[in-house]
């Protein structure tokens, strides 16, 4: 895929994280092209997760700088809060609002960050809805869902705030087996679609069919990135090649 | 008369569950069937002997029945005055409590620990008279402002417990759709700290609902100052102080009942 020229959606140079006297990230630099995919794997504790949230600044980082979309996001006078429209995030856990319906989880924020009318939010989350097959539970609340619709529910919740990018932390990591295909499904359809996406994740299926760039961390540093064909067939470190003998 | 406010003791013992010694109200609920008769024997109880006494023994008694009444009124309104406004204390104190500005933290925190270190009483006489200095107000707004600030502080816990029950996941995905923090709280994280909340909160009214009996130190005539004062004029001592207690009883017992009633729908909404 030709991505040399399209611009950075995000940008890390030297970023720097600690947890106390762990380094989480440690000189980490990383750029993501608009509309490219790419896989971040890595064994737990490598600070995959960690990378991914100080994207949308969830976690403050002590060192280097991140951009998004060209605005330097740690900058005091920036907004945060406008950054994070643009971003879209879903979690491991869901973290769907258990006190608002399936089709109040998708206007609430649309309705008070967005300002739109509520006909508006409504419409366009029946159509998210019907994107990420859930239309007949629109009524329905959360812990009346599986798992799998749960996410699928949080995932439409992220679209509807139109983000130019999509962060994925997990997002199959909580999920009843069975439940994993539908989630991955609609992930695919939104790469297809030719969102800009970045995946924490363990499916190397997953990896392999839509990643144009796949990264290992290990320790709190990037160790090794390629494409999926080069990274699964052919990895040069001796950590990547232990990791994945493990996990494939 | 000594106000003791020690909710809720917990003695933690690693592998078993806490125990929890309320002092407060017993707060019956469906599972404990003993305190269920507990409940009913002393509610039927209180209202039966309270009707024994009119019928049976109408002077004193009936004398009596007839000269409380306008206390009870008071001491509602006492009650409820200091409930409300004590959340709205409550609210702004859990919220402080957990600011991620050290000024407003250390200032929430700091009215708690003040408040939870004096003896009720002491704050009542103490806020009531530097109302005094201040504001010339009427006796029952300065009880009611000097009840609501001290269980403010209570209120605070409440609800600082109730907003960190709320797992940090659900924070994390207002914001990360570009909610402000007061967005997040007002949409994503209050409305379900509500439900965790209001169970302590049944428990606090009725607390303060007894606790108000201490405001008849304050000029304000409630139901215990009622009584002491036809209990002055007639020197009906005993007969005035059986009453008001049954009084407090009867009022005390239907309000716990009411409120396991609502903790029940609730949890069963869950």
């Amino acid at each position: 895929m030709p991505t040399a020229e399209r611009h950075k959606m995000v940008s890390m140079e030297g970023v720097v994280k600690y947890f106390g006297r762990l380094k989480a990230l440690n000189q980490v630099s990383l750029d993501v092209k608009d509309g490219e995919k790419v896989v971040i794997i890595g064994p737990s504790g490598s600070g995959k997760s960690t990378l991914l949230r100080s994207i949308n600044r969830l976690e403050e980082i002590d060192d280097g700088r991140i951009f998004v979309d060209g605005i330097n996001i740690y900058d005091p006078a920036v907004d945060i809060n406008k950054i994070r429209e643009e971003v879209g995030m879903v979690f491991q856990s869901f973290n769907v609002f258990p006190h608002k319906t399936v089709i109040q989880n998708l206007t609430l924020a649309q309705i008070v960050v967005r300002k739109r009318s509520k006909e508006e939010a409504t419409e366009r989350a029946m159509r998210l809805l019907r994107k990420v097959g859930i239309t007949e539970k629109s009524s329905a609340y959360p812990n009346q869902l599986s798992g799998g619709q749960q996410q699928r529910v949080a995932i439409a919740r992220s679209l509807a705030m139109d983000p130019k990018i999509m962060l994925f932390d997990e997002p199959t990591s909580a999920l009843d087996p069975e439940m994993i295909g539908e989630v991955l499904d609609v992930m695919k359809t939104l790469a297809r679609e030719g969102m800009t996406m970045v995946v924490v994740t363990h499916e190397m299926g997953f990896a392999r069919e839509v990643a144009d760039r796949i990264i290992f961390m290990d320790n709190g540093t990037i160790l090794e990135e390629g494409i999926p064909e080069h990274f699964f067939t052919n990895p040069s470190q001796e950590r990547t090649k232990l990791f994945l003998s493990q996990i494939l | 008369m000594a106000p003791v406010r020690r909710k809720r003791k917990k003695i933690e013992d690693p592998g078993r569950p806490p125990i929890v010694v309320g002092d407060g109200a017993a707060i019956p609920t469906k599972k404990d069937v003993g305190l269920f008769n507990a409940w009913r024997i002393s509610f039927f109880g209180s209202l039966v002997v309270v009707v024994c006494l009119i019928v049976f023994k109408p002077d004193p008694y009936l004398r009596i029945f007839a000269f409380v009444p306008d206390g009870i009124w008071v001491t509602f309104k006492v009650t409820v005055g200091s409930i409300l406004l004590a959340l709205v204390i409550g609210l702004f104190t859990g919220l402080g409590r957990l600011s991620t500005r050290k000024i407003i933290s250390g200032i929430a925190s700091l009215y708690v620990e003040v408040i939870r270190g004096i003896p009720l009483l002491v704050q009542l006489f103490y806020i009531y008279f530097a109302l005094g200095r201040i504001v010339q107000l009427p006796a029952m707004t300065s009880a009611i402002i000097a009840m609501a600030i001290c269980y403010g502080a209570y209120m605070g816990e409440i609800f600082r417990a109730g907003i960190q029950s709320i797992p940090k996941g659900q924070m994390e995905a207002a914001r990360s759709l570009g909610m402000t923090k007061s967005q997040a709280m007002a949409q994503v994280i209050l409305p379900q700290a509500v439900k965790v909340i209001l169970p302590p909160i049944g428990n606090e009214f009725v607390a303060l609902l007894k606790d108000s009996s201490l405001v008849s130190i304050l000029a304000v005539a409630d139901l215990l100052r009622r009584g002491r004062e036809f209990a002055a004029e007639t020197f009906t001592y005993f007969e005035t102080y059986t009453v008001v207690a049954l009084v407090y009883l009867i009022i005390t017992l239907f309000f716990s009942k009411l409120i396991s009633r609502m903790e029940e729908r609730i949890s069963a909404n869950r």
